[in-house]
């Protein structure tokens, strides 16, 4: 076990149960009324539910990082999370949201959508470039028809809904979409895992990972099925939440020897913590309607990514 | 374990070529740019499936082997530098055990020793000049005990000093046994270090054998379109233009 897992796994122990108390009324187990309803149905899965979505965006951005063997590499960018983001808006559109489960239903298929299309373009060869241009492509068709979708609306209150959730958030949010996003999550992590030690080879370039033994074209697959696992089912439980795969394995490399197999498990838990605590800085910032985490995120994560720009300007990151 | 192939065809780049290596030996493939020796000898790694004809190490045909056994005997050293993280160099060399499924110290420690990387054993990657990061990859294909060494230009960007002890070092891996091919544009070290010299020209065999027999001013002649001729006694010859 690396230092990073220590230290962000306690940062994570300590920070979980804090995130608990937070919030526009703060909880006081002996002091607030219905403490305990509002602990174990709304405060808990919300903050669960940080932890597994964050989780899964972090361990995707260092896996899409160590793939692409880029620092800026950021999983919304290879159109999964655009899929499962149209997906969601289509059943908005149509307005099923009446059953709770169509909505996420609907952002799965869009990842898987986005994700078969991906692996029917990149997977035969396993080129890298190939595969960031059609992760591109496919976010750029994505985005092109949730547009659409927008401009087409077929009422204000459809359109302000389908807006409203494309900025993620994790409010209102219940056990039903724990259950749903947690083992998604945790085989896509699982699966991000296994790729660690074939990244590690690919520090060297393709050719020599190939001649070391590892069979890139799996190696794609794998990397497809667990961003599109840990990113589609975070869409689809808490919609867009950007940037937070780009900014965690930054986070984590200073701590690691930067092999990209030993920063996996720690963006896991940082990512966790990183979302935890964004979600529970929005609960307590005094606003009139509480700032939607991806929102939140964002405005972190553009100016962070702006000083890694620059910062690689000067000299490597 | 000999690494032979056979009738060995590539698109444009390869046409009809066989032959049949020894290990023990230095092996340069020379040829001018765009003779098809980069191709070949990624063939000869694994890397690149032939179209027609076969690569065979040993008994077997090569494109049958599984990856992981091909990995465990073949070491391929590239052209470029590539090390996109900042990872120690102890790590890097370790990389060369992944087929074997192991970090083991011993053969990581002799490789280590061997490329004289002691003092920068915990050195990160990003603070290495040219000459020490292509002594840490070297490093890393020796950690994984291959019986062959197969490496493309790996004397390019280094200054006379290094490419000397980069020779010095591929020598006594072929001393020890393992069957080292080298693609090498400098003439002159193929010439004073090679036992082999195998003539790439337009995809095709153009000659093979001992040094002086390969680079022999005829050849250079139709070969390289260059007229020159070799002076200097045996393993210290230069090559003048006329």
């Amino acid at each position: 076990m690396n230092r990073a897992v220590l230290i962000f796994g306690l940062l994570l122990a300590i920070a979980l149960p804090l995130s608990l108390l937070a919030g526009r009324v703060w909880l006081w187990p002996d002091a607030t009324p219905n403490a305990a309803i509002i602990l174990a149905e709304l405060r808990l899965p919300r903050a669960l539910l940080a932890v597994i979505v964050g989780a899964g965006l972090g361990a995707a951005g260092a896996t899409m990082q160590g793939y692409l063997r880029n620092p800026l590499a950021d999983p919304g960018l290879f159109g999964i999370a655009p899929g499962a983001a149209l997906g969601a808006v289509v059943a908005l559109w149509f307005g099923y949201t009446a059953s709770a489960w169509l909505l996420p239903l609907f952002a799965l298929l869009g990842a898987g959508g986005a994700m078969a299309l991906l692996a029917a373009i990149a997977g035969r060869t396993g080129g890298i470039a190939l595969f960031t241009l059609a992760g591109l492509m496919v976010a750029s068709l994505a985005g092109a028809l949730t547009a659409l979708a927008i401009s087409m609306a077929p009422n204000a209150f459809a359109m302000s809904e389908i807006v409203l959730w494309l900025n993620g958030a994790l409010t209102d949010r219940s056990w039903r979409e724990v259950t749903l996003a947690a083992p998604l999550v945790g085989l896509g992590v699982l699966l991000l895992w296994r790729t660690g030690k074939p990244l590690d080879a690919l520090t060297l370039g393709e050719p020599v990972a190939r001649s070391l033994g590892v069979n890139t074209g799996a190696l794609l697959w794998m990397l497809i099925a667990g961003i599109g696992l840990t990113v589609g089912a975070s869409v689809a439980v808490a919609g867009i939440i950007g940037f937070v795969g780009l900014i965690v394995p930054h986070l984590v490399r200073p701590l690691t020897d930067s092999r990209p197999s030993q920063l996996i498990v720690p963006s896991a838990l940082a990512g966790a913590l990183l979302v935890l605590v964004a979600d529970s800085a929005v609960r307590v910032l005094p606003f009139v309607t509480e700032l939607r985490l991806g929102i939140a995120l964002s405005l972190l994560g553009a100016p962070f990514f702006l000083w890694l720009l620059i910062r690689m300007r000067r000299g490597p990151a | 374990m000999m690494l032979a192939a056979r009738n060995l065809s590539i698109g444009d780049r390869l046409h009809d070529v066989s032959l049949a290596l020894e290990p023990g030996q230095i092996t340069a493939i020379c040829g001018p740019n765009g003779a098809g020796k980069s191709t070949l000898l990624e063939a000869l790694a694994g890397l690149l499936p032939p179209e027609d004809g076969a690569v065979d190490l040993g008994d077997s045909n090569l494109a049958t082997l599984h990856p992981r056994d091909r990995a465990q005997r073949i070491g391929y050293l590239p052209q470029t530098h590539e090390i996109a993280w900042d990872v120690p160099v102890r790590s890097l060399v370790e990389l060369g055990r992944m087929p074997h499924g192991d970090t083991r110290a011993e053969p990581v420690d002799a490789a280590i020793s061997a490329l004289d990387l002691r003092p920068l054993e915990n050195r990160r990657a990003q603070s290495l000049s040219g000459g020490e990061t292509a002594r840490v990859l070297l490093a890393r294909v020796l950690a994984g005990e291959p019986a062959w060494i197969l490496a493309d230009e790996p004397l390019a960007a280094l200054d006379i000093g290094h490419q000397l002890a980069l020779l010095r070092h591929l020598r006594a891996a072929a001393d020890d046994g393992a069957g080292v091919l080298l693609v090498l544009h400098d003439l002159a070290h193929a010439m004073n270090c090679a036992d082999r010299v195998i003539v790439l020209n337009e995809g095709r065999l153009a000659a093979d054998g001992e040094p002086q027999a390969a680079l022999d001013v005829s050849t250079l002649q139709s070969v390289w379109n260059i007229d020159a001729r070799w002076i200097g006694a045996d393993g210290k010859r230069a090559l003048i233009a006329l």
